[in-house]
Formats: C-alpha cells, sequence, structure tokens
C-alpha cells in the first residue's frame, strides 16, 4: 500500500528539510521506494541537503507543465537505489503549480512508489496548499520554542480544517540539558499543548550540520544521536512500536560534583 | 552561602519553561478562536440556545467575545433580557 506524507511545520528553520531527507532515506535503507518531493517551489533546498543538485535537469513544474515526463523528471540517488528525488523549479514561484495538478502529480507517484513524501515551504499560502494537497498524512516538525510551537498548533488547524486528521508530531532539535534545568519545554510540555500524537524526538546534533555540508543524509552515521533518533521514526512509520531512546547525556564530572554534594 | 553554591551551579532561578508554556496557552486561546472564523457566531447560537428556554432575549444586541488579562482569558458574553419565561421558576420549589 502506497503512502502520501506530507511534512510540514509553518514556521521556517525548524528543520522540515532535513526531516525529510533522513525519514526518506531511511525508508528507503528499509527496502520500500521513497521518492522526496520538494514542494518549495523557488526556494528549493532538499537536492543540496541530499546531494543531488548537480543531477537536476528537469523539475516539479516541468512534469506539471508537461515539458517533460515524470521519470525523465525522477533522480536517482546512486547510494540508495530505491530512493529518488523530485525536484523544485528554482526560477519560479508557488502559483506555477496548482492544488490539483500537485494531486494528480502524488496519484501518478503512488502508482510506483511505497512511499510519496512532500517538503512543504515554510508559511501557509499557497505553497503549503500546494504541499497539502495530494497527501494522506501529515507529519509536523517543531523545536521547543514559543514561535515554533505557536506556528505549529496553526498548522494543526489548518490541517483539520482541510480534513486531513490525526498528524503527528516530531519534536526537533531539543536540548536534554536545557530540558533538565527548567530553561527548554519539554516533550510532555509540547503534547499537552499541542493534544496530538508523538512520532519522534530529535536531539539537537552538530552531526546533522557536519552531513548537510556534506550533502549525505545522518541516518547513515552510526555515531549520532539525531540519526538513532531519525531511525527510530522511521521504524514508527514503519508500524513497529519503538519506545523513545533516553535524552540523558553521559553523566559528566559537574553532574557527579553535583550529586556529591546533594544538590 | 548554600544559595551561592546553588547559583554556581545553576539552580538558583526556576527555569523559563513555565514562562514560555504559560505565554504559548494564553496566545493559543487567541489564536485558535481565530482559525475559524465560524467559531465565534456558532458559540454565540449554542448560548441563544440554551438561554432561550429560560428568558426571552436580543439576539441582535447580543455581543460575545474573547477578552484576556496578565494571566488568564475570559469569555466575555453581554446579553440583553427581553423578559424572563414564567416556566423557568418551576423547577425551584
Amino acid at each position: 500500500m502506497s503512502e502520501v506524507i506530507v511534512v510540514t511545520s509553518g514556521k521556517g528553520g525548524v528543520g522540515k528539510t532535513t526531516t525529510t531527507a533522513n525519514i526518506g532515506t531511511g525508508l528507503a535503507l528499509a527496502d520500500k521506494k521513497v521518492v522526496l518531493v520538494d514542494a518549495d517551489i523557488g526556494l528549493r533546498n532538499l537536492d543540496v541537503v541530499m546531494g543531488l543538485e548537480n543531477r537536476i535537469v528537469y523539475d516539479l513544474i516541468d512534469v506539471t507543465e508537461g515539458n517533460c515526463r515524470l521519470k525523465q523528471a525522477l533522480i536517482r540517488d546512486k547510494r540508495y537505489d530505491k530512493l529518488f528525488l523530485l525536484p523544485a523549479a528554482q526560477t519560479r514561484d508557488k502559483n506555477a503549480v496548482s492544488p490539483e495538478q500537485m494531486r494528480q502529480l502524488c496519484e501518478e507517484l503512488q502508482q510506483d512508489f511505497d512511499f510519496v513524501i512532500i517538503d512543504c515551504p515554510a508559511g501557509i499560502e499557497q505553497g503549503f496548499k500546494n504541499a497539502i494537497a495530494g497527501a494522506d498524512r501529515a507529519i509536523i516538525v517543531t523545536t521547543p520554542e514559543v514561535s515554533a510551537v505557536r506556528d505549529a498548533d496553526r498548522i494543526i488547524g489548518l490541517l483539520e480544517a482541510a480534513e486531513m486528521h490525526n498528524p503527528k508530531l516530531v519534536v526537533n532539535r531539543i536540548r536534554p540539558q536545557m530540558v533538565k534545568k527548567g530553561d527548554m519545554m519539554d516533550i510532555d510540555d509540547m503534547i499537552d499543548i499541542l493534544a496530538i500524537d508523538l512520532l519522534g524526538v530529535v536531539p539537537e546534533d552538530e552531526h546533522i550540520v557536519v552531513s548537510t555540508n556534506r550533502g549525505e543524509p545522518a541516518i547513515c552515521n552510526e555515531q549520532s544521536r539525531a540519526s538513532q533518533a531519525y531511525r527510530n521514526i522511521v521504524r514508527r512509520i514503519l508500524g513497529e512500536n519503538v519506545p523513545l531512546m533516553s535524552l540523558e547525556l553521559e553523566v559528566g564530572l559537574v553532574d557527579r560534583l553535583k550529586k556529591f554534594f546533594g544538590l | 552561602m548554600f544559595n551561592i553554591i546553588n547559583r554556581i551551579f545553576g539552580k538558583g532561578s526556576a527555569g523559563s519553561k513555565d514562562i514560555a508554556k504559560e505565554r504559548l496557552r494564553l496566545v493559543l486561546v487567541h489564536d485558535r478562536v481565530n482559525v475559524s472564523p465560524q467559531f465565534i457566531e456558532i458559540l454565540k447560537e449554542d448560548i441563544v440556545r440554551s438561554i432561550s428556554t429560560y428568558m426571552e432575549i436580543d439576539e441582535k444586541g447580543m455581543e460575545v467575545s474573547l477578552a484576556s488579562s496578565n494571566s488568564s482569558v475570559a469569555l466575555i458574553a453581554n446579553i440583553p433580557v427581553r423578559r424572563m419565561k414564567r416556566g423557568a421558576s418551576f423547577y425551584n420549589d
């Protein structure tokens, strides 16, 4: 059975594209045939995050306008042979495609792929409406900040109004030490406020910056904690029941001193 | 002395996450109302329906809105009453 999942957030810069890239790669590693669709027309980025920017010939708008066949625009990722990318157009804007065209595109892709993952642009305008048009379900990415959580709440409301129910939450860039000090909202706080199901928690991790620099999805890095979190998310999408990983860092010298003084 | 040690280890002040949560809670009350323009209208209709059992009200002069102060949000309803219905007091005997 084929599924179309949109990755959205409202606010920009919370990690939609990184999440899309890692979930998609993870699903491909689990032997699923996956296509990543960059719906951010005019501000494409999924191609550079995936390291596929040099292989673009045709893009999404070329497909919807009939300049090429869908298969011609799909870029096969040579590292993971079940993974494909449909890049966004860079020289056009969000109005170059309609929700109806996106719906048709998703239907066509569904015939060939197990998973269609759509990277939604920030905002709630045309680009958002296009991105969710053909999706069966949504993943909402947020960070533990008031602005990101507020925007996530608005997106949940808009998805509800568009009859897309039961979105799942990914909390990105959580910093366990700040949570411990009471200076960052924890998972329970955010679930309590947003009242939706949790799909996963990704800790802040420098490996993400390095892997984006290189154009290699972090999910392949065994050492990275964020990568572990993404692998867990992928298993949950595939229906496995995986417990949340512990966000506790190894006990450092300061912690040991604190314990000694009973603080 | 103990306070100083506490402060060094970062336990002196309460965390800022409770402030974040509280501010979010308030701002989302308004946001959620605004997502659906019909929200207040539907709410009004429901209020009219339940109150009409007991009194006759002036629906045109009715005002319903949300007001917020620093720490709370209130639903303010100003409903002009034309007359009470007699039957309403029967339940009281």
